[in-house]
């Protein structure tokens, strides 16, 4: 490659990378410094609070919105995690057998999960609802966990397979061939070689169900099920003339944390995962 | 170890294609056996179906007596070197040799004692930690051979194994390949398009041409005696060349004059127009330099040398000619064939390296005509080889210990050799 870069190049790469940054991070840093301002400092026009304060995190911690918030972020836990897990198990095979069997159907069924993936959520919403109501799924786990699952899914299924394919075919022939049974090549050899992509997807979806809000406010009322974005719209001041922007800014800092922190910890993992195809075997 | 039989061995696709039609081919025990063709002849389909990774549409595979049409790969217990190596890159070089073992449940210290000596007589030791992402290409090459040779298959299965690697290194792998397997002495089907690799490695050569078995024979066999054009053509570089010949009073009228057959070539042309005339490069020499005695074996003509390419030990002259029509679309369809494109129709011509004659002029060349193969144009059977000569037993009876198995090979090939009285002449040939 071209290891000697002018410093013209370098500077217009600082330069490009640096607005990038600025761009995707000024809304975050924003939202950080809101949830350190005092209700009197919201609306004062500056960027810096003027004092820093902890009151909108004692708030939705331990305070008067810790009931709603607590409870929100450990449904948001929760079925995120349920419906990643599912999504991850189902696609796994479900890639694998898109990837190496041949079998009818095969495209109708990825044609399915990409039109199921494009297809607005909204218009869905209604009918769920209905339906949820009658047979007693609303506000409960498992009616968010399912809506969710037709999001991640999809996805899910898309990039497994493609992951799969990657993975030579002779590796399965030479196991087989070694005198491994099929599921003693899919265990010992593929899956060790599909981790990657296994954890990039998971961690894909994760995030979709960890971001949803048009499911989390219809599918739900109570704190029985209802997740974190949706959560934050019930929000409410102090006051009935004080406004809850600094509680919600705290608590969306916090549920910003573990998806932080994921991606950091998976970092090279989801690296790897995408450019697993360079490497042959 | 054990032989491998194939009966009546038919591959039919989906759409009716059969890949493979009608193979039968003995592999005797311990035997080294090539299957060569061009791109597309079934050869490596061939293959897969010995290790069942390709389903048998009809006929008998039996690997040392016993039918395994529907035995899984895992219950053949053979082993396979991919074209790809299909090296597991999560594992270290250690596991990946070790792997058939884990499998098969061996103990830990047997496993370690197995890898070791498979590594050692591969010069693996030192790189038996590190991962196969970190080797190169020979070297992932002689890991895919340590994962082959760790236990003790019944046969080794080749897919085209040294086509990944650069030429130098090939020729290496070849001679290694070779030894291990005489030193092994387990019975080995290799696969290649790569006929040097075909001569220099087989017992016997099986040749394939659109999943149709050509010939099976000894390298020497399939040289000097191929069945037919398509054979002739493919064995050999550059190839042999096909000159087309009027039959007429009893003779040939060649482009290059006429051409009188001798008496250990001749063949019966009664009822037949035309002819093609095979004869390899080197049956040609600049007649400057041709000794007297031999002189009269051949028959001598003018030609117009358009290029000449000086090798150092050797040199090629192309010569240009006319033929007919007809003559000429046959050959380009061999061509095509034979995975190459001819662009006119030419003599290639070996001549000794200290010959003198220059580009672009007429030079007097004389071919020897005791070597020359007639073919018939249409069917492309070889006149001058007799049908039954076409397939050659097993090299040796299965049971026979490897250890004298090169002397058994060439006196079996002596053997077969005087069967028909023209073969001996051509040889006498050969080395004369």
């Amino acid at each position: 490659m071209n290891d000697q870069k002018t410093g013209r190049q370098v500077a217009l790469w600082w330069i490009v990378g640096a607005a990038v940054v600025v761009y995707a991070l000024f809304p975050v840093a924003w939202i950080v410094s809101l949830s350190f301002k005092s209700a009197a400092d919201l609306s004062n026009q500056q960027f810096l609070p003027t004092t820093f304060v902890w009151s909108n995190y004692e708030d939705i911690l331990v305070g008067d919105a810790q009931d709603l918030f607590l409870s929100a972020l450990r449904n948001s836990i929760g079925i995120c995690l349920i419906a990643t897990f599912i999504a991850v198990l189902l696609s796994t095979f479900c890639a694998y057998a898109i990837a190496r069997l041949d079998f009818p159907g095969k495209r109708v069924i990825l044609t399915t999960a990409l039109a199921v993936a494009i297809f607005p959520v909204i218009s869905i919403v209604t009918p769920l609802f209905n339906l949820w109501r009658n047979i007693g799924l609303y506000d409960t786990w498992p009616g968010v966990i399912i809506p969710y699952l037709s999001l991640t899914l999809p996805i899910s299924i898309w990039t497994l397979s493609a992951f799969f394919r990657q993975i030579p075919w002779e590796l399965e022939q030479a196991a087989q061939v070694d005198g491994a049974t099929t599921w003693q090549a899919f265990r010992r050899v593929i899956v060790p070689l599909a981790t990657p992509g296994v954890f990039t997807t998971a961690i894909i979806s994760f995030f979709i169900a960890w971001n949803d809000f048009v499911y989390g406010i219809s599918l739900t009322s109570t704190e029985a099920a209802r997740p974190v974005p949706a959560a934050l719209a019930f929000f409410t001041g102090a006051s009935q003339f004080e406004q809850p922007a600094g509680g919600i800014a705290a608590a969306a800092v916090i549920v910003t944390i573990p998806v932080v922190i994921l991606v950091l910890l998976f970092q090279r993992r989801i690296v790897s995962g995408l450019t697993q195809g360079a490497v042959k075997g | 170890m054990a032989a491998i039989t194939m009966k009546n061995i038919v591959k039919q696709y989906g759409d009716g294609f059969p890949a493979v039609n009608d193979v039968s081919l003995d592999i005797a025990d311990g035997e080294f056996m090539i299957l060569v063709g061009p791109s597309g002849c079934g050869k490596s389909t061939l293959l897969r179906m010995i290790v069942g990774l390709e389903d048998i549409t009809s006929g008998d595979m039996l690997i040392g007596d016993e039918r395994v049409n529907e035995k899984a790969p895992r219950d053949r217990n053979l082993s396979m070197v991919f074209q790809n190596y299909a090296l597991y890159p999560h594992l270290t070089v250690f596991e990946n040799i070790a792997f058939p073992l884990r499998l098969h449940k061996v103990s830990d210290t047997q496993v370690k004692e197995r890898v070791q000596k498979a590594a050692a007589l591969l010069e693996l030791t030192e790189h038996l930690d590190r991962k196969p992402a970190n080797l190169s290409g020979g070297q992932r090459q002689r890991v895919a051979m340590g994962r082959a040779i760790v236990r003790e298959a019944q046969a080794f299965l080749f897919d085209e194994p040294l086509s990944n690697l650069d030429a130098k290194l090939r020729g290496q792998m070849r001679t290694e390949i070779s030894r291990l397997q005489k030193r092994l002495g387990i019975t080995t089907v290799y696969v290649t398009h790569d006929q040097v690799e075909a001569m220099t490695l087989g017992d016997r050569v099986a040749v394939l041409r659109k999943g149709v078995l050509q010939q099976v024979a000894s390298p020497r066999t399939l040289y000097e005696e191929p069945v037919n054009l398509f054979v002739a053509g493919f064995i050999g570089s550059p190839p042999m060349n096909f000159i087309p010949a009027a039959v007429a009073d009893g003779e040939l009228r060649t482009p290059f004059g006429p051409m009188r057959l001798p008496q250990t070539r001749s063949v019966d042309l009664s009822g037949r127009e035309m002819v093609l005339v095979g004869a390899r490069p080197e049956a040609f020499e600049d007649a400057a330099v041709v000794s007297d005695t031999v002189r009269d074996h051949g028959m001598t003509f003018d030609a117009n040398v358009d290029v000449i390419e000086w090798l150092g030990n050797e040199q090629y002259a192309y010569v240009p000619y006319e033929a007919p029509d007809d003559i000429r679309k046959r050959l380009a369809e061999l061509e095509r064939e034979l995975d190459s494109e001819a662009m006119r129709t030419q003599l290639v011509v070996s001549l000794d390296a200290t010959s003198r004659l220059a580009e672009g002029s007429a030079a007097p060349l004389w071919l020897d005509l005791r070597t020359v193969h007639i073919f018939d144009p249409a069917s492309g059977d070889n006149l001058t080889v007799s049908p039954t000569r076409g397939v050659e037993a097993p090299a040796r009876q299965s049971g026979q210990s490897t250890a004298d198995r090169g002397s058994e090979a060439g006196a079996s090939d002596e053997d077969s050799r005087p069967q028909t009285p023209q073969a001996g002449a051509g040889e006498g040939t050969a080395s004369g």
